[in-house]
């Protein structure tokens, strides 16, 4: 066995702790704009709909196909079809930068609607108090809807990181870097079955901290 | 104060139409508390979310100090409804932001300064006695107290007007007394006028000086509480006010004898204090029981009622009816055997 055999073991760290680098970059930036760009989705969402505190049933319908379109699209076609789109805003196809189009593209529809769905959970009781105090709809968001739904928030958003590192090793797999690049050119193509079980166990300790972290974050917010 | 015109609702849904609102029209006051009873769908709350421009009223003006509310739109609607504060009966409370933020939110929606803030939450703190619950989670708070900071915050804009939509409807009735004395103490000291609408008698005779009675969307009946109470016109108005069984006349409609008679005599303020019934009885040759009868507060008085059984000869029933009539008491005859 190599159990002590330090040079299996250097190489073999090294090649984990990239992959977890680059893993952990994707995973990162495409969460970070995909929370940012599906947040701001899901309350125009929120707020857009007939009866919403802004209603406008035509930018509502509009946008609600738009994300319906993003989620029904295959994450491994949407890579594909966003290799120029990669290639324009990174100017690159391949690598882990590359991949942080896609994740972001496929993460954001997603979010939106958890986004959307969390807010709907609120009563409209508190949002008529603001209404009544003479809120504007900026004020309303700011002010009623982060604010009380910020536990439910935290806790689409860990269901979105979570699905992102899927994603991400899925990614891998076309040449996106990454965990699941390493586990298919290394753990796969050159049968390195332990670097694959390493892997595996990474990512499921990854999976794990960020759920109870994420659920530990949404109970420090709950006051109710 | 605040003028309601003809105030009509329609509630769609998709092809059904439903009228809660018919012609409402209404004065309330500066500095009164203004009762609005009715069963459950009579169109209270219909007509407190169209007063404070939450629901879209068909037609009809909302004439708050002169300025119609229905006209205003965007940024003019927005400062018109400062001066309006809502009370709810499920409270509609932040359940993350503590009890100071809570009353705070309408002043923060104000963009006011932070020490104005302080200084104005800690006040209204201290008016409804949660100084100690400052920085409190709604969700550690009773009912009672959930509902001080909802009136608390009602409070906070410096509005002219505060509706309460069934604000004690939720709560035990030790907790209601509490809060209908704080909203009695708080009209009382700042003068702000209220608008109290309740399916409770009790609501209306504790706090309020006028009241109307809605049914099916409309006012069928409005005046002083008292009047309302010892003289109802409508048989809606009549069952609300029977509740107390005081003024319920009919388990007296029985026979009697010639030379008796059966009257329910109704006192209002100051003459339920007087000793009328021993003056009856010392001045004129009559026998006099009750049969039934109490004295409560109402309206901001005491309104009573008496079922007596008064026998004696014509002339000395006459000259007692004469008596009591002569006094400020009400002489309604239930039952007379000449008759
Ligand atoms: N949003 C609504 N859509 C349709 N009908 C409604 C709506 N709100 C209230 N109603 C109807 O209007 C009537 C009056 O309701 P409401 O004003 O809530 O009465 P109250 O507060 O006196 O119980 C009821 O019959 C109720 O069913
Ligand atoms: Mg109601």
């Amino acid at each position: 066995m190599q159990v002590f055999d330090l040079e299996y073991w250097s190489q073999t760290i090294g090649i984990l702790m990239r992959g977890t680098a680059d893993t952990l970059y994707m995973v990162g930036f495409a969460s970070l704009f995909a929370v940012i760009a599906g947040l701001v989705l899901g309350i125009l969402l929120y707020i857009t709909n007939p009866g919403g505190i802004r209603a406008m049933p035509v930018l509502n319908r509009v946008l609600g196909v738009i994300v319906n379109i993003g989620r029904s699209i295959p994450f491994v076609i949407l890579i594909i079809a966003v290799f120029p789109l990669s290639k324009f805003i990174v100017g690159t196809t391949i690598g882990s930068t590359a991949s942080i189009v896609p994740l972001t593209i496929s993460a954001i529809p997603f979010v939106a609607r958890l986004v959307e769905a969390t807010l709907n959970e609120l009563g409209f009781g508190i949002i008529e108090v603001a209404i009544s105090a003479g809120a504007t709809p900026m004020q309303i968001v700011f002010k009623v809807l982060l604010p009380e739904s910020a536990s439910g928030l935290v806790s689409a958003f860990t269901i979105t990181v979570i699905n992102i590192i899927g994603y991400s090793a899925m990614a891998g797999t076309i040449g996106g870097g990454g965990l699941g690049d390493t586990a298919i050119r290394l753990g796969y193509q050159r049968f390195r079955t332990d670097i694959m079980i390493y892997i595996i166990i990474i990512l499921v300790i990854l999976v794990q901290v960020i759920q109870l972290l994420g659920q530990y974050i949404a109970r420090k917010l709950d006051k109710r | 104060m605040l003028s309601v015109r003809n105030l009509s609702k329609t509630y769609k849904n998709g092809a059904e139409r439903f009228q809660a609102l018919k012609n409402v029209s209404v004065d309330i006051e500066g500095g009164e508390i203004f009762g609005f009873i009715g069963l459950s769908g009579a169109g209270k709350t219909s007509l407190a979310r169209c007063i404070s421009m939450l629901e879209q009223s068909d037609g009809g003006e909302i004439l708050l100090d002169g300025v119609d509310m229905t006209k205003l739109t965007g940024q003019e609607l927005r400062d018109k409804r400062k001066k309006l504060g809502l009370v709810f009966q499920h409270f509609n409370l932040l359940m993350n932001a503590t009890v100071f933020d809570n009353i705070a939110f309408p002043l923060s929606i104000d963009k006011k300064s932070k020490p104005y803030i302080k200084d104005k939450v800690d006040g209204l703190l201290e008016l409804v006695g949660l100084t100690d619950k400052r920085d409190s989670y709604p969700s550690k708070l009773s009912g009672g107290q959930k509902q001080r900071v909802g009136i608390a915050r009602a409070l906070a804009a410096d509005p002219e007007l505060v509706i309460c939509d069934e604000a004690t409807s939720s709560l035990d009735p030790e907790t209601t007394r509490s809060i209908l004395e704080l909203i009695k103490r708080i009209n009382t000291k700042t003068g702000v006028t209220f608008i109290v609408i309740t399916h409770e008698m009790d609501v209306i005779k504790e706090l309020c000086s006028r009241v109307a009675v809605m049914e099916d969307g409309e006012i069928i009946e409005q005046g002083p509480v008292i009047d309302v109470l010892t003289r109802p016109k409508t048989d809606t108005a009549r069952r609300f006010f029977d509740k107390t069984g005081v003024y319920d006349t009919s388990a007296f409609i029985k026979e009697i004898k010639p030379g008796e008679i059966i009257v329910k005599a109704t006192f209002i303020g100051d003459s339920a204090l007087k000793p009328f019934i021993s003056d009856v009885i010392r001045s004129f040759d009559v026998n006099l029981s009750i049969l039934s009868g109490g004295i409560e507060p109402a309206g901001g008085t005491v309104v009573g009622a008496l079922i007596l059984k008064i026998s004696g000869s014509d002339g000395a029933l006459a000259s007692s009816m004469q008596y009591f009539k002569e006094n400020g008491v009400g002489i309604e005859v239930i039952n007379n055997a000449s008759l």
